[in-house]
């Protein structure tokens, strides 16, 4: 798998996930900055996490109607895997790739420590190596991750089997007390109507080997490899 | 022409504000009792177009591009 990871200006994930795809998965990662555009097709676009234009007007927002968006958007309509984390994935929603957005936490203050999340989707090129109903442990650093999608809309995606991962207790149990941000349905995250693209609000990469606390997060990177290999 | 813009985005009705239940705590902490408070970013520019009615597509257009996202907010746009 050779994989784009999107530096925007005040993008601070983007060297952990490189590291991630590299030296602990063993695949290829090349660093672009967002002025640079993409100039060869890949097998995945991860938008990384931080606070690019610093979270000036939502999150996100800016950096989705850059022009590398919309080469990010075509590549994803011809089936190119695309993960956005945490920032990334405020400005993959609001670029359109998911439906929804991430806006301020309940509790308006910014969230940093380890979350239990549900793994609720088996089938995504994402999720692949996880089990229906596995809890896995993930830290988040977000202060606009609240995710919020209008009703009509959370029942299609529910029904289509597009919730990626829900907070929820050591057990597994998803309940409002287990819900850090308050997020529409415990959700943190999304996958897309043809499920290559995920959004999350936790982040993988800080969860990729055991001296950080948690390799939970690898099998993501492992399952896109391994998905890519197979197609 | 010129034409003065003035966009003030809201959240929908119904939406949690946060950040607005903060600051009526705050207001409350100085002695004061508020009701219905809530928060809206405004934006003023000036922008060129052949007239009033163009000048509000065009604000439109930026709205719905950029300012406001429909899945949380509204938009009011005075033209002056």
């Amino acid at each position: 798998m050779r994989a784009a990871v999107i530096q925007f200006g005040g993008s601070n994930c983007d060297r952990d996930v490189v590291h991630v795809i590299e030296e602990v998965c063993g695949a290829d990662a090349d660093l672009i900055w967002y002025k640079d555009g993409l100039t060869r097709s890949y097998d995945a676009i991860i938008l990384p996490g931080g606070f690019s234009y610093g979270d000036y007007l939502r999150a996100g927002a800016i950096a989705a109607r850059t022009p590398i968006m919309a080469d990010i958007i075509r590549a994803a309509e011809k089936g190119c895997l695309v993960l956005g984390i945490c920032n990334g994935a405020q400005i993959a929603a609001e670029s359109g790739l998911i439906p929804g957005v991430f806006t301020i936490n309940a509790y308006p203050k910014f969230l940093c420590r380890p979350a239990y999340l549900r793994v609720e989707n088996t089938t995504s090129p994402f999720t692949r190596l996880y089990s229906e109903g596995e809890v896995v442990r993930f830290p988040i650093a977000h202060k606009e991750g609240r995710y919020i999608i209008p009703e009509e809309e959370l029942g299609r995606l529910e029904r289509e089997k597009r919730i990626a991962f829900r907070f929820c207790d050591e057990a597994g149990n998803v309940t409002r007390s287990t819900n850090p941000n308050g997020a529409t349905g415990n959700i943190t995250g999304v996958l897309s109507e043809r499920e290559n693209v995920l959004v999350m609000m936790p982040h993988p990469e800080r969860a990729a080997e055991e001296i950080l606390g948690s390799a939970d997060g690898k099998k993501i990177f492992d399952s896109m490899i391994a998905y890519v290999e197979e197609s | 022409m010129k034409c003065d813009v003035i966009i003030t985005i809201t959240l929908k009705e119904g939406m949690l504000n946060p950040e607005a239940e903060a600051i009526q705590r705050a207001i409350a902490h100085l002695g004061y009792t508020t009701d219905r408070l809530a928060t809206a970013d405004q934006f003023r520019f000036t922008l060129d177009a052949e007239d009033k009615k163009q000048a509000e597509e065009i604000a439109r257009s930026i709205c719905e591009r950029l300012l406001a996202n429909p899945v949380i907010h509204t938009y009011t746009i005075e033209v002056i």
